[in-house]
């Protein structure tokens, strides 16, 4: 016995696989069972409180004809969409203000976080306030302010509702996306503007070619996080809307969770979340191919 | 045992004694007293109830608790979540057969897994025949196959028309109208004076379920018949939301988007005269720290909600069951708390404590005090008797639940009713959907 443990202790990779169990364990316990139960739920009839029977793919079939499904596929795809492009312009903007030189910089930079941090329920019920249907401070102080005679319907029309729910998971998106590109930005070397500078290159050109290629491996890396938070956005929907009105703006997590909790079709939900799951890869995979070609990030021109 | 017995019978026979001097509510009938239950030795019981939607409920639900404890000497563990996670919760209790002995829960649970619960047909005879029987609407719920009790009625949050009656005055009537169409002139005279009404028509589980089954069904429309089969796409359905349509252009703004408490705030600031909604908002009113606020309180009265061409009352109003699992290790002890819980002794005072915002599944307690103290209480006090159940005029599981919780009838009013589509497109892609949840 203390010979082999002795072996071990000796053998590196022996050691390192022993260090790795635990990191193993948890990722299958915590990780792969519950997403391969829910990989295997999504093909079976399981109601909540009662077990299932394997039904291959008809919840998919049945999904695929579901006309709130599909709205709630569109939304999704909207909702991520639009919020990306906005997250990734803002907090670019955002990124590259913060990185000048300002008065009380790590105390401005602090405060840009803040709406990252508060926790999304707390930020949704403000949000819930700002755009209530009778006590908006945005339609009281316009109303005010006499520029309109009747309350916004902030929630209460299809496409307004959209918008409104967009522009506050950007509210909330932002930081992440502006300090991470900050840090990026911070990385690369003053030298390559100097350089730049002497060669006469306008500060566009400098953006254009120094800054953006190589920042590039941090915005991939960003921006696939941003995209899998909102694709995957619950709360913010959950506390604003539930999903109305008229079903506007369900997402499929929403949806998945109305389905599968409250109207207890589990294997149901189970397959919608799992539906979600080829667009998830399907991002990550255009980070990775798509953004990460070194070439680019090293000044050459596409292939 | 029989010492157990002899102390029921001492005390019932003193309560009777009591009662006949002091005049009492309730004079159990003779052969009423036929219940021995003898709970287990060491027997400790958990229960997950809804959380109070008004905080006397549940000081006084748990002064009975406390009650019950040192009676039996049975510790009692109480656990409260917010009714929407309630029914999850006793899902999954359900399912993995571990967690609390007792649930309280709402409306069809019991009926998703009828298999898992403790038969209580003695315990739900005992107290019916004890208390002037149970309103016929409990056994929709819980007596699925007209022989057996899955759960005992705990009873349900009344609904009822919510309004102030200056404003109604002052729109020229006299008294609440009692009909859909009297209530369509006063919601649009209402519009007219500057003080309009509203109702949810957001996805908000409790509020906009409950009045848009009361619309759908007041005009004689449904979503399935006694058979499970799809019959929404109906004339009558059309009809209901052709009324609903000329009923929403009397709205306050913004209804489309409204959740469960929004038509409470709206009330309370004097936005909206009239809405569906349980006692909670007058009491909000009665007890508030504003002076303003608390004025409003003699402005606002209650109705049951008015009579459409169906010709009987047509609401729908969230009903709360006590389920006992099968799992419990001491279903004798579970049974016998929830008879103590339903006796006069317990149930009265709490009903009591509850305001009115519990209506009582017992027809004996409609003589509770509580529904005459103040005339404004007394609408709630028929909402059991009133309603309908879920999933009407089917049959409780699986399909009535999903379509409720996926709004369908609240999605189809809303519709109609916002002109996003007509009331035939809104009636036929509420079959479409309602078929996929009652597979044809």
């Amino acid at each position: 016995m203390n010979a082999l443990l002795q072996r071990v202790q000796g053998n590196r990779n022996a050691l390192g696989l022993l260090f790795m169990v635990p990191a193993a364990v948890v990722l299958l316990l915590f990780l792969t069972y519950p997403l391969g139960l829910g990989v295997w739920l999504g093909f079976t009839d399981t109601k909540v409180g009662r077990g299932g029977e394997w039904i291959g793919l008809e919840n998919y079939v049945y999904l695929w004809d579901d006309s709130v499904t599909r709205l709630s596929v569109f939304n999704t795809f909207f909702y991520t969409i639009v919020a990306s492009i906005f997250k990734f312009i803002l907090g670019l903007w955002l990124a590259l203000l913060l990185n000048k030189h300002l008065p009380f910089k790590a105390f401005i930079r602090a405060i840009v976080l803040l709406p990252w941090i508060v926790p999304t329920a707390l930020s949704a019920i403000a949000f819930w306030w700002i755009y209530d249907a009778q006590f908006s401070i945005i339609s009281w102080s316009l109303g005010r302010l006499g520029l309109i005679d009747e309350y916004i319907n902030f929630l209460g029309d299809p496409w307004l509702a959209r918008f409104s729910t967009i522009a506050a998971n950007i509210w909330r998106g932002v930081p992440f996306v502006a300090i991470c590109l900050l840090a990026g930005l911070q990385t690369i070397s003053p030298s390559f503007y100097e350089a730049a500078s002497i060669d006469g290159a306008t500060p566009w050109q400098q953006f254009r070619y120094v800054t953006l290629p190589l920042l590039t491996p941090i915005i991939a890396v960003v921006m696939t996080f941003s995209v899998l938070f909102t694709f995957t956005d619950f709360q913010l929907i959950y506390v604003l809307t539930r999903g109305g009105p008229l079903n506007a703006t369900h997402l499929m997590a929403t949806l998945s969770f109305q389905r599968a909790i409250p109207g207890g079709a589990l294997g149901e939900g189970a397959a919608l979340a799992v539906a979600m799951v080829p667009f998830l890869l399907a991002a990550i995979m255009f980070s990775y191919f798509g953004l990460q070609r070194r070439a680019w990030q090293q000044g050459a021109s596409d292939k | 045992m029989s010492e157990y017995k002899r102390r029921e019978f001492i005390k019932t026979t003193a309560t009777v004694a009591a009662g006949a001097a002091t005049g009492t509510l309730f004079a159990p009938a003779v052969h009423a007293q036929a219940w021995s239950s003898q709970p287990e030795k060491g027997a400790k019981l958990r229960v997950l109830r809804w959380k109070r939607f008004v905080a006397g409920d549940e000081d006084a639900y748990m002064a009975n608790v406390k009650k019950f404890s040192d009676k039996y000497g049975i510790e009692v563990r109480v656990d409260h979540e917010s009714w929407e996670d309630v029914r999850p919760k006793a899902a999954v209790t359900a399912n993995t057969g571990a967690g609390p002995d007792i649930i309280l829960s709402t409306h069809d649970d019991a009926n998703l897994y009828p298999e898992k619960l403790v038969d209580v047909t003695d315990l739900a005879n005992y107290l019916g025949r004890k208390y002037g029987g149970w309103y016929p609407v409990c056994e929709a719920y819980l007596r699925p196959n007209g022989k057996n009790w899955i759960g005992i009625p705990f009873g349900c949050a009344g609904n009822c028309l919510v309004y102030r009656e200056s404003q109604v005055k002052a729109a020229g009537f006299s008294s609440f109208p009692k009909d859909t169409d009297g209530f369509l002139k006063l919601m649009q005279a209402l519009k007219e004076k500057g003080t309009p009404g509203g109702f949810a028509l957001g996805n908000a589980t409790g509020d906009g379920n409950v009045w848009t089954h009361w619309l759908l069904w007041s005009h004689g429309g449904k979503l399935v018949n006694e058979k499970n089969q799809v019959v929404i796409n109906s004339p009558e359905t059309i009809k209901a939301l052709e009324y609903a349509k000329a009923l929403y252009e009397t709205f306050v703004p913004g209804t489309l988007s409204w959740l469960d408490p929004n038509n409470n705030k709206a009330f309370l600031d004097s936005q909206c005269s009239v809405t569906a909604n349980g006692i909670s908002i007058y009491y909000a009113a009665k007890n508030s720290n504003d002076p303003k606020i608390k004025e409003m309180a003699a402005d606002i009265n209650h109705a049951n909600m008015p009579i459409g061409p169906a010709g009987v009352p047509t609401e729908l109003n969230l009903f709360f069951n006590q389920m006992i699992f099968k799992h419990s290790r001491y279903p004798r002890a579970a049974k016998e708390f929830i008879r103590f819980m339903m006796e006069e002794e317990q149930f009265g005072p709490w009903m009591q404590a509850a305001i009115g915002y519990v209506t009582q599944p017992l027809m004996a307690y409609e003589k509770n005090p509580i529904w005459t103290v103040d005339p404004k209480h007394t609408p709630y006090r028929d909402s059991m008797k009133i309603m309908r159940p879920i999933g009407y005029a089917g049959k409780m599981g699986y399909a009535s639940a999903g379509a409720a919780a996926d709004f369908i009838v609240v999605n189809m009013v809303a519709e109609a009713a916002s002109g996003s589509k007509s009331p035939q497109e809104a009636a036929e892609r509420a079959q479409k959907r309602a078929e996929r949840y009652y597979k044809v």
